[in-house]
């Protein structure tokens, strides 16, 4: 064996049980650094001569790039065992509950939600969203909705009243309905008129399906020509895209409110066989849903227009009523009771937005 | 509104089913709310009591056998055991077998054993049937009653009774034959003529009517009939007004509540006997007081009316009559009133003295002045069938007689109002069938309103006469015509605002609440409300009584309720208004929110990664700039001063404010007297945006962004410590670095903040990270240092503070 022979066999072994980073650094040191044993067999090539050094050359640097090889391959060796003892040493259980994210937390009311649910239907229809002050007068909440002095309509109404202020009027009162804000749209602007108008309105009542409080949606289209048929029209489309059903099956049936002449009811087709369910477009009962008419002529007048030359037609539906009856929630009063429990149920996720191109529910 | 459908048929020829009639009758506008078709009454059979034996295990109770007919047990006795004293074999009566629900006791028989003793069935007496309170015994009918055939036909009691839900405006509709009027016009069938003839009086009426005020009462008929004889009314007129409700007192009064119903024409009887002078219609005299018939005394205002004689006042006008004169079974002779009243002075009057009567209910819709002396007519006609008698001939004050109001009709007002298609002559053809004159052909006809239809104002109301005759079902829907545009955005500013801010909080983990806009006068108080104008008059409940001020009270005490629960660890907002007074400016939009416990953004309650600290000014800080981002408030401009109103922890809570008048929102810890006066308990923290108090944004020619300029070179931060007073606010310390430099340096970040000794007592340590961003070329060490020094001056002159060695 020659000396060569004997060098790369130390070194291989060296290298091979090289356990660390460290110890491959001072094998290759040992044989490749400056006086490492393979760089000092180089150093003599330049005094050999020609012929030995054809030998000798290729056998040391064919000694060099093994050793070099050798090296490498040990280091990366080294690395992975490295890697494994990590990964080994990392491992962690991960069937440990993570932190729910906020928004899965949180919750939009139902109020909100069908709120922008009907705004989705209308804004398609061509209708604007209107509001106006919770606390009114008695002109805009009755007098200019034809309301006469007095007149036992008046009393349909379970108002709420402020003191009386001694300014000789009668007092302010909590809005008993949305619309006032018919009068107010017609003082602010000119036919053609599109509105809708959610709020919140008050009269003094409280049971199961009543509560003190509770929220309306007034609509109010005023044009030359909207007229009853236009009317059905439109709130049979609502309804149809509200409840997200293919058909639905509404009767119309006069009834009167001072504000509308000719008034009418709107009951709605359903199925209420099952507990807790409403199904519409099907089944034998008719539940009423809203009250409706064209707007009396007199209302116009105290509007300011000329009920010869403008006509059309308003509404009134509860919003906490069609959220009820789409949605299934039992108890109207729950829903100001701010109870986590319930509004984790029946509220909706906050990025739960509703479209007409995406589905108003999801 | 209440009647039977045999009474219907007194005014109204029809072979329309019952069926036929209450769907008719929804559709014209007088909405059924009810029909009982007496169903529950079918079960009960005649049946006679074949014989009758002492209970062997109780004395008073009876073994009876009863035939009830071939239909019952295959035609054999059946055996029942029953308590009533008037139980005696030959009683013939109304049985009930197993499984029949009886009303009057709420229970569904079945086959017992009453002291060892089977009972296959129930005698039942009158309250078992809910015929009357009779209750002494069972019902006990003639001998010639057919055994085995139904109770309810033989009594005459499966006449089905109608219920309407009469809509105010219809007066006309609160009387049986005004409904038969509507079914006729409607072609359910014929209205049976109801023309009252006159009833011949033999002299004067010897009390006189003296009208003192005629602008309440527009007219007053009265008439005498002597030597009467009053009693309990016939089977059929009390059976009448039992099956609508009513309670039988004597003829007389049975008369008058007869014709109410049948006619809409309230009447008033006095026995004459008991009236001392003339009548005379004045209004109440201050502090009067007048002993109704309800046996109740009633307090009087000049505002109501009464009829008075020498004795004073008696009855209240048009509501009640008076005790003092009221009719009873020794009454010989009678005064029959017939009168008119003002309709708004009787609703006012009856609501002043929460009085609700049949008669009120009709004034103050308005009766047919036509109608008044025929309605007298009509009961000096039942008096005299029912209680005999000699009438007088019948004394008139103060009527000016009916003029019809003329409406110019334009016929094609159907056609544009409702889109119906109707021909006029089909439209003048209900009118006419429903009492309207219609004169002339034209294109606008002159239409005569009957006396009946107060209601009836113009042209609008005939449209709603016609269609709701003509059928609205027949109203073919029609779209609504398109704009031939895309709609536009739909929502104000404040809309938009409020939407944002509501999905924003709801994103930070918050539960949107609704609660109520009125709340206790005490919590009010504590949040700057509680002005008198804001305090309801009538609240439903004394802790629902003063108009909100702010949102948190709400909130606090919904959070708190949430606790009660066993959910602590509660965030809840609202997005919901204010107030401020009572006019619409001063209804504000707010959105506001609190959290409880540990109910931080990032997470809540125990976790095995770390627990939730609880809340505090900083949660509620996050909260209101979060809101104030998604309002589209300019949120680099708003600036943060320490402390809030004084519902807040005066050291821990923050005013946001955009420039120096604007306050855009308050937010922090609450302070503990807070809390206690709301019963609640913490850590609470909370804040409030005021939404309308965001500048509206300027309108923008385009969309589109301003430019990005992106800077080839590095970013490079720099990290300094400052000592300062510990009173120093650190937003003062990272203004005046930030300021050292607004071109370099792009932002400015408080990683640490420490007080020790190593800082000197009442001193704090405040360390920040400043990014610097060259922009023009690279900085070099020179540039770096100069710009340090700048920091560093600025910050000592803005705030005392030095670099921390």
């Amino acid at each position: 064996m020659s000396e060569l022979d004997t060098l790369e066999k130390t070194l291989m072994a060296e290298i091979a049980s090289a356990g660390d980073e460290a110890a491959i650094e001072a094998v290759r040191v040992s044989a490749l650094g400056k006086k490492g044993s393979i760089s000092e067999r180089l150093k003599t090539l330049g005094a050999m001569s020609p012929e030995e050094r054809q030998t000798a050359g290729p056998a040391i640097n064919g000694l060099k790039n093994r050793v070099t090889e050798a090296l490498t391959a040990r280091r990366a060796e080294l690395r992975d065992v490295a890697i494994q003892a990590r990964l080994a040493a990392e491992r962690l259980d991960v069937t440990l509950p993570v932190r729910q994210a906020p928004a899965e937390r949180g919750r939009i009311h139902p109020i909100s939600q069908v709120t922008d649910e009907i705004a989705a239907i209308f804004g398609d229809l061509g209708f604007s969203i209107a509001e106006g002050p919770d606390i009114e007068t008695d002109h805009y909440n009755f007098t200019a909705l034809n309301f006469p002095e007095g007149h036992p309509a008046r009393e349909m109404h379970d108002t709420f009243f402020f003191n009386p202020k001694g300014d000789g009027l009668p007092p302010r009162l909590l809005r008993t309905h949305t619309s006032p804000v018919q009068i107010r749209t017609m003082e602010a602007q000119k036919p053609p008129i599109r509105i809708v108008i959610p709020g919140k309105t008050y009269r003094q009542d409280s049971d199961a399906t009543h509560s003190p409080m509770f929220h309306q949606l007034e609509g109010l289209v005023i044009d030359r020509t909207a007229n009853v048929a236009n009317m059905k029209w439109v709130l049979s489309e609502f309804c149809k895209a509200f409840f997200e059903v293919p058909n639905v099956n509404m009767r119309f049936r006069p009834s009167f409110f001072p504000f509308t002449g000719p008034g009418l009811e709107v009951d709605i087709q359903c199925d209420r066989s099952r507990p807790g369910e409403v199904r519409f477009g099907e089944g034998s009962d008719w539940m009423e849903i809203l009250g409706c008419g064209m707007v009396h002529p007199n209302v116009l007048r105290f509007g300011g227009l000329d009920p010869d030359e403008y006509q059309g037609f308003a509404w009134g539906m509860g919003i906490d009523r069609i959220a009820m009856l789409k949605y299934g929630m039992p108890d109207l009063r729950a829903f100001f009771d701010a109870d986590v429990r319930w509004l984790s149920h029946y509220g909706f996720r906050p990025l739960d937005l509703p479209t007409l191109f995406g589905g108003l529910s999801s | 509104m209440k009647f039977t459908l045999s009474w219907l048929k007194d005014h109204l020829e029809t072979d329309a089913s019952l069926d036929e009639i209450v769907d008719r009758l929804t559709m014209i506008g007088l909405e059924v709310e009810a029909v009982d078709d007496k169903a529950a009454l079918k079960p009960f059979v005649i049946a006679r009591v074949l014989t009758a034996q002492k209970h062997p295990e109780a004395d008073r109770l009876q073994v009876l056998t009863v035939d009830a007919g071939p239909n019952v047990n295959g035609g054999r006795p059946v055996q029942v055991v029953c308590g009533a004293p008037n139980a005696r074999a030959g009683l013939i009566g109304a049985f009930a077998t197993p499984g029949t629900y009886v009303p009057g006791i709420d229970v569904t028989l079945s086959v017992g054993k009453i002291r060892g003793v089977e009972s296959h069935g129930m005698m039942c007496s009158e309250r078992e049937l809910q015929l009357s309170d009779e209750h002494t015994g069972i019902i006990d009918l003639p001998a010639d009653a057919p055994v085995g055939t139904p109770f309810a036909a033989y009594a005459h009691l499966d006449d089905p009774v109608i219920e309407i839900n009469l809509t105010p405006n219809r007066p006309d509709a609160a009387s049986v034959y005004g409904i038969a009027r509507d079914l006729a016009a409607a072609g359910l069938g014929r209205l049976v003529n109801g023309h009252v003839g006159a009833v011949p009086g033999t002299g004067e009426t010897p009390v006189k009517v003296v009208i003192e005020a005629p602008e309440l009462c527009p007219g007053f008929a009265l008439r005498l009939v002597r030597g009467v004889k009053n009693g309990p009314s016939p089977k059929w007129l009390q059976q009448r007004l039992i099956a609508i409700g009513q309670r039988p007192i004597n003829a007389l009064v049975d008369i008058t509540n007869y014709v109410t119903f049948d006619r809409g024409r309230p009447l008033h009887v006095y026995d004459a006997k008991k009236v001392a002078g003339d009548l005379v219609v004045r209004r109440a005299r201050d502090g009067e007081t007048v002993l109704a018939l309800n046996e109740r005394e009633y307090a009087l205002t000049p505002d109501m009316c009464v009829i008075a004689d020498a004795n004073g006042a008696d009855s209240i006008a048009g509501v009640m009559g008076g005790e003092r004169t009221g009719s009873d079974e020794g009454t010989t002779d009678v005064l029959i009133e017939s009168a008119l009243w003002e309709p708004l002075n009787i609703a006012r009057t009856g609501r002043t003295l929460g009085i609700v009567t049949d008669a009120r209910y009709r004034f103050e819709r308005g009766v047919d002045p036509e109608f008044m002396v025929p309605g007298l007519e009509l009961a000096t006609k039942l008096v005299l069938e029912l209680c005999g008698g000699e009438p007088t001939r019948i004394e008139v004050a103060g009527y000016a007689g009916y003029t019809p109001r003329i409406v110019a009709f334009p016929v094609a007002e159907v056609k544009r109002l409702t889109g119906l298609d109707v021909p006029a002559q089909t439209s003048l053809d209900i009118l006419s069938r429903l009492g309207f004159t219609p004169k002339g052909s034209g294109a606008t006809v002159d239409v005569a309103v009957p006396s009946w239809r107060p209601d009836v104002e113009g042209k609008a109301d005939l449209v709603e006469e016609v269609m709701r005759i003509h059928g609205v079902e027949k109203i073919a829907p029609q779209p609504l015509p398109s704009f031939g545009a895309v709609n536009g955005r739909i929502l104000t500013t404040l809309q938009v605002r409020t939407r944002n801010a509501k999905r924003a909080l709801a994103v930070r983990g918050m539960m949107e609440a609704v609660t109520w806009s009125f709340i206790p006068e005490a919590h009010a108080k504590l949040f700057g409300g509680g002005q008198p104008e804001l305090k309801l008059a009538n609240p439903i409940a004394a802790d629902m009584s003063d108009m909100r001020p702010s949102l948190l009270p709400g909130l606090i005490a919904a959070a708190q309720r949430n606790a009660d629960r066993g959910f602590s660890d509660v965030a809840l907002f609202e997005v919901s208004g204010t107030y401020e007074g009572d006019t619409p400016e001063a209804q504000r939009r707010v959105a506001a929110g609190v959290r409880r416990g540990t109910a931080r953004a990032d997470g809540q309650g125990r976790h095995w990664a770390g627990n939730a600290a609880a809340v505090g000014v900083f949660d509620a800080k996050a909260d209101a700039l979060a809101a104030l981002e998604a309002c589209g408030a300019p949120v680099d401009k708003l600036t943060i001063e320490a402390g809030g109103p004084a519902w807040y922890h005066p050291g821990r809570s923050g005013t946001i404010r955009l420039g120096p008048k604007a306050v855009l929102g308050t937010f922090g810890e609450f302070h503990p007297k807070t809390l206690e006066a709301l019963d609640a308990s913490g850590p609470l923290c909370g804040f409030e945006v005021f939404v309308d108090a965001i500048p509206e944004p300027k309108a923008k020619p385009t969309r589109t962004k301003p430019r990005l300029d992106l800077s080839p070179f590095q970013q490079v931060k720099r990290d300094f410590a400052f000592v300062v007073d510990r009173a120093v606010e650190a937003g003062a310390l990272t203004r005046a670095a930030a300021a050292a430099d607004r071109k370099l340096i792009t932002g400015v970040r408080v990683f640490d903040v420490f007080e020790g000794a190593s800082v000197g007592s009442g001193n704090k340590s405040i360390a920040i990270e400043v990014a610097i961003q060259p922009v023009e070329r690279t900085l070099t060490d020179e540039d770096f240092e100069a710009l340090a020094t700048r920091i560093v001056d600025n910050v000592a002159k803005q705030t005392g503070g030095t670099l921390r060695s």
